[in-house]
């Protein structure tokens, strides 16, 4: 007979609750995409989804693991619409499918499934396209462009021409390209007011989309799902550079509000980067964690040759997260501040 | 209503759990029957077990020493009642294993008759009692009663009346918290026996001579408070010792006792340090009333209260004596058919018991009969995401995620290192889980199987240290044996050389024949034991 | 001419490096052989010469000295092989053959009725635990008894047996949680694989 120990009670908490409230969390942000893109984001969202469920149980099935029961987690939907809304809305829906295949079979499933996985798994989606399919992967939708649904079914399926016309830079591209030639403004938003690409305080209508995010993103952290630590430490960090840098040459760098407002910022902070499994545990290395990639995801953005940075900030951060947990490993309850934190690496084992 | 006194230290983690006592919190303590049988394991408190001195057969009376403590951390064991002695072995007890342990089965004669009673002080008298105040007298005095910890931990009480040399004792903590949920036999103990308790306290505070007392109870518990209140403002010598009622805010586990400490006293203890070497001791309120009891009633501690809820018709908290069957005391309250099993202490910290019957101990303060309705099955373990919600409902401020990342992974020199030995199995961890982890097992397992190493390293060094000596002492030997034969060997080529030198001289000496004598009754007896007949007669063993 | 210099350079630095080396050398000499001792520390000390040795020490000298393989020892079984290997960075080998039968712990118990006091057994005792006189009953102190068997063939009456150390409460170790199918008292508890 095999004893079971207590606690007898629990919490009536879960996996699922964890990820159905992300995925709710999402919601507003991609009602917002929905009114600025139009409904092939829905599509999408479906393709990512459909065939994250598809890996993940015939993966599951092959490892041995009870495939309904880790399905019902719902981890793969996260990863699926995570996916969805990082790639370009009107990209070849064979894309996403092989995003989805990096991120679910490669990244998860291979490393050992949930809880696993030393990197993000939407995140290496994002890297591996964008280094395979760096045109496909830049496509951004032009600033007021509308399509009908049925065109962009079409697009999304490969029935239509190639859609170079109807793409255009995105703000941050603009933005960069600008930094490299020597086209000079007076500022950063006449720049890109003369591109049409400024809104109220950012890139034009997906301001409001990054706004929607931001909402998602509270209530997680109201909810307990996520912690405060990583998505402040993101924005104060990525503000703070970006404020240094603006305040230097406001001709050639946007302003903080910008920064946070554009690209998958806001997202990256309270949805990508907080990622329990491939992020640190400890409070300290939560901290460092996200202002490191938020430095790293200014940087790439502003002086790399990637359109955003998020992605290879993230990814990089998640290469030394262990390094940062088994440092930043908070005090034992009792311990003096006087006495050494001693780490779990130090002195070789001894004994048993 | 009360007051808060004082400002509050809140130590990290901990949750809110929903109390669930009312289901007994307002049934009056009442006498279980006397049961015909009690069964005592003869272990029932930390350290070493007592050596029974009765054997089947012997008549006993109740409150008759029947075993006897083994060595200072170890306290003695009573009969409950009169009756007679049936049986000293092996019986199952309350135990998650389920294993037996040696016990002594008393059969009531149902008289329940007292033997001598030698209170340690009159009741009133407390002039006399400071006259004869000696603290060592007191710790053998409550050694001899048997008198343990009530609150689970069952560690001997008059092992923590000893001071930490040089470290004056500030602080005495009593323990009311009772913060797991379902158990409310010290909430009861205190409304129904606060005089007892104030009593047993004043006497403490005297012996020990503390700075102040502090009784601390939950919010939860508003009566027990008001009652200890009105006993405390009933007498003089509460507000001479500084005694007062303190309510806690209801944070599980604030009842443990670092815990508590940091609560009240703003003292943490260090890792590896005791309450008493900040200055500080703790007694849970029964074992306070049991001290009392023991100090002006000579009774030893041979019952306790024990609240019995769950799926029961008629729960509430019953005094019975130590060895009464948990199967009867369950049968008493009307244990219902939907019941699958019994725990035995709180839902947070107990266990299941793992076969129907047990005998109640001394540190058993709660039964609970389970039912699927009251412990819904839990939901299947999925994978750890290292979501972090147990290290923030860690009390102790540890990281559950790691150690039980390395007890799954049998890294148990890993576990040392991220501090399981301070662990205190709260299950605080367990309960904010998302993904069902049994954690505590995990670090009971880890805890086990380091506890086991430790063993097997002393074996093994022990066994060296023996081997390595024996290896010594022979080489020692074959050096000796050489030498002495070499001596006979001179006295030997002595005596030749005398005989030689005169033939008719005088006699050897009488000391080279007595060394020759017995040089060579040595080597007689050394062949004699090397060819000792391997086969004896039969009926002549050796 | 021009290489000189560096003739000279590299002959001087050759020299310093040289003192250093032998000062080093001299300075922090390492007495004895101390992997001897640790291997000795990671052998479990039963003595019972199971592996060809008499005891673990000469064991973990042939070790050290490579003579010896490091799966000989079944009392440290599978798991003593594996931090042998860790220690030695040889290969982990599984237990041999002839080590693989199941060594039990237990305590030896001498049948005090039978013992015809021949000391053979305290002489075979490799930890001096077995305690009597010629002619006199012996008896085994059970907390030193490594449980090596040695002392089993040599006993002419055959008195003696190994007993294993019985499991009670004080012993007993909490077992490495199952995938979680919570016990009733009703139902016997299912593993799920998973």
């Amino acid at each position: 007979m095999n004893p079971f120990s207590a606690p007898y009670l629990h919490r009536p908490v879960s996996i699922q609750r964890s990820m159905n409230l992300v995925l709710l969390a999402l919601l507003p942000g991609i009602l917002a995409y929905l009114l600025l893109i139009g409904p092939a984001l829905v599509v999408q969202i479906f393709i990512a989804s459909v065939s994250a469920l598809l890996f993940e149980g015939v993966l599951l099935y092959w490892r041995g693991k009870p495939v309904k029961e880790r399905l019902h987690d719902h981890s793969a939907l996260v990863t699926a619409w995570l996916i969805a809304l990082t790639f370009p809305p009107l990209s070849p829906w064979w894309l996403t499918v092989i995003g989805v295949f990096f991120a679910i079979v490669i990244a998860k499933q291979l490393y050992g499934g949930l809880g696993q996985n030393p990197f993000n798994p939407a995140m290496i989606a994002f890297a591996v396209c964008i280094i395979a399919f760096p045109a496909l992967m830049s496509q951004w939708p032009a600033q007021g462009l509308t399509l009908s649904f049925s065109r962009q079914v079409e697009i999304i399926f490969g029935f239509a021409p190639h859609l170079d016309a109807l793409t255009s830079a995105t703000p941050l591209d603009a933005i960069k390209t600008a930094l490299k030639t020597d086209v000079l403004h007076d500022n950063v938003q006449e720049l890109l007011m003369s591109q049409n690409l400024y809104g109220t305080f950012a890139g034009r209508g997906w301001e409001w989309v990054t706004t929607a995010y931001l909402c998602g993103g509270i209530f997680l952290l109201i909810m307990g799902v996520i912690s405060w630590h990583v998505p402040l430490a993101f924005i104060v960090s990525m503000s703070a550079l970006a404020l240094v840098c603006w305040l230097v040459d406001p001709t050639r760098f946007a302003d903080p509000l910008f920064h946070l407002f554009s690209g998958g910022a806001i997202l990256g902070a309270f949805f990508i980067a907080t990622d329990p499994v491939s992020g640190c545990a400890t409070p300290r290395g939560k901290l460092i964690f996200g202002a490191g990639a938020g430095l790293l995801a200014y940087l790439i953005r502003v002086f790399g040759s990637f359109p955003d940075g998020i992605a290879f900030a993230v990814l990089l951060m998640n290469l030394t997260a262990p390094l940062l947990d088994l440092y930043c490993q908070p005090r034992v309850f009792g311990a003096l501040p006087s006495m050494p934190v001693k780490r779990a690496d130090e002195e070789k084992e001894d004994a048993p | 209503m009360l007051k808060r006194l004082r400002q509050f230290f809140r130590f990290p983690g901990g949750i809110h759990l929903a109390h669930r006592k009312e289901a007994s919190s307002e049934k009056a303590i009442t006498q279980l029957p006397l049961p015909e049988k009690l069964i005592l394991p003869l272990r029932q408190s930390a350290g070493a077990t007592p050596v029974p001195i009765v054997k089947a057969g012997d008549k006993v009376k109740k409150g008759q020493r029947i075993a006897a403590a083994e060595g200072w951390i170890s306290a003695s064991l009573h009969a409950p009642t009169s009756g007679t002695v049936r049986d000293v072995g092996d019986y199952p007890v309350a135990h998650p294993s389920g294993l037996a342990a040696p016990s002594i089965v008393i059969e009531a004669d149902g008289e329940d008759a007292w033997g001598e009673r030698q209170p340690f002080l009159e009741q009133t008298a407390t002039e006399y009692a400071r006259q004869v105040f000696n603290p060592e007298r007191v710790q053998h005095y409550l050694q001899d009663m048997g008198v343990v910890g009530m609150g689970g931990a069952v560690f001997p009480s008059h092992v923590k009346l000893v001071k930490a040399p040089g470290i004056p004792l500030e602080t005495l903590i009593v323990n009311g918290a009772e913060c797991e949920p379902f158990v409310t036999c010290d909430d009861r103990l205190m409304r129904e026996r606060a005089d007892e308790i104030i009593s047993g306290l004043i006497f403490l505070t005297e012996l020990l001579g503390v700075r102040e007392a502090l009784i601390a109870i939950e919010n939860n518990k508003p009566e027990a408070a008001v009652a200890m209140q009105n006993a405390l403002a009933a007498r003089l010598e509460s507000v001479v010792h500084h005694i007062r009622v303190v309510i806690i805010p209801a944070i599980y586990p604030a009842g443990s006792l670092k815990q508590l400490v940091y609560m009240l006293t703003g003292k943490r203890a260090p890792i590896g340090v005791l309450p008493t070497q900040l200055g500080v001791q703790c007694f849970n309120v029964a074992t306070i009333h049991a001290i009392w009891r023991a100090v002006a009633h000579g009774e030893p501690l041979i019952r306790r209260i024990v609240t019995v809820t769950g799926d029961v018709e008629r729960p509430g908290n019953l005094e019975v004596p130590l060895g009464a069957s948990i199967a009867d005391i369950l049968r008493y309250a009307g244990m219902r058919g939907s019941a699958d099993g019994c725990l035995v202490g709180g839902p947070m910290m107990g266990f299941l018991l793992p076969h129907g019957d047990a005998p109640i101990g001394k540190g058993i303060h709660c039964l609970i009969a389970r039912s699927p309705q009251l412990f819904p099955p839990e939901a299947p373990e999925s994978p750890c995401i290292r979501c972090t919600s147990c290290a923030e409902a860690c009390p102790q401020g540890l990281l559950p995620y790691e150690l039980y990342w390395w007890s799954r992974a049998g890294d148990f020199a890993k576990t040392q290192r991220y501090h399981i030995h301070e662990c205190i199995e709260c299950g605080c961890c367990a309960y904010v889980c998302p993904a069902s982890i049994p954690l505590p097992q995990y670090f009971r397992f880890a805890k086990d199987q380091l506890r086991a190493a430790a063993k097997n390293q002393e074996m093994a060094d022990q066994a060296r240290e023996r081997f390595e000596f024996r290896q010594f002492r022979i080489e020692r030997e074959k050096a000796e044996r050489a030498e002495k034969l070499a001596q006979a060997a001179r006295a030997q080529s002595a005596k030749r050389a005398v005989e030689q030198a005169g033939a008719s001289s005088a006699p050897p000496t009488s000391e080279a024949e007595a060394i020759i004598a017995a040089a060579v009754e040595r080597t007689r007896m050394a062949h004699e034991a090397e060819t000792i007949d391997p086969k004896p007669e039969p009926g002549n063993p050796a | 001419m021009e290489i000189l210099p560096a003739v000279l350079v590299m002959a001087l630095g050759a020299l310093i490096l040289g003192a250093a080396i032998g000062y080093v050398a001299t300075r922090f000499k390492v007495e004895g052989d101390p992997m001897v001792e640790k291997i000795n520390a990671l052998l479990p000390q039963t003595q019972c010469g199971q592996c060809g040795y008499p005891g673990c020490k000469p064991y973990a000298e042939a070790i050290a000295k490579d003579d010896a393989a490091i799966n000989l020892c079944p009392p440290g079984g599978d798991e003593g092989a594996r931090r042998l290997a860790d220690l030695l960075g040889r290969e982990y080998t599984p237990l041999s053959a002839e080590c693989q039968k199941e060594s039990k712990a237990g305590v030896a118990l001498i049948d005090e009725a039978n013992c015809i006091g021949c000391t053979l057994c305290i002489q075979a005792c490799p930890v001096d635990a077995i305690l009597g006189a010629a002619k006199q009953m012996h008896t085994v102190i059970a907390p030193f008894c490594t449980g090596c068997e040695l002392c089993l063939p040599p006993c002419p009456v055959d008195c003696i047996e190994m007993k294993a150390i019985p499991q009670t409460p004080e012993n007993w170790e909490w077992p490495r949680p199952a995938r979680k199918v919570p016990v009733s008292l009703i139902k016997t508890p299912v593993d799920i694989p998973c």
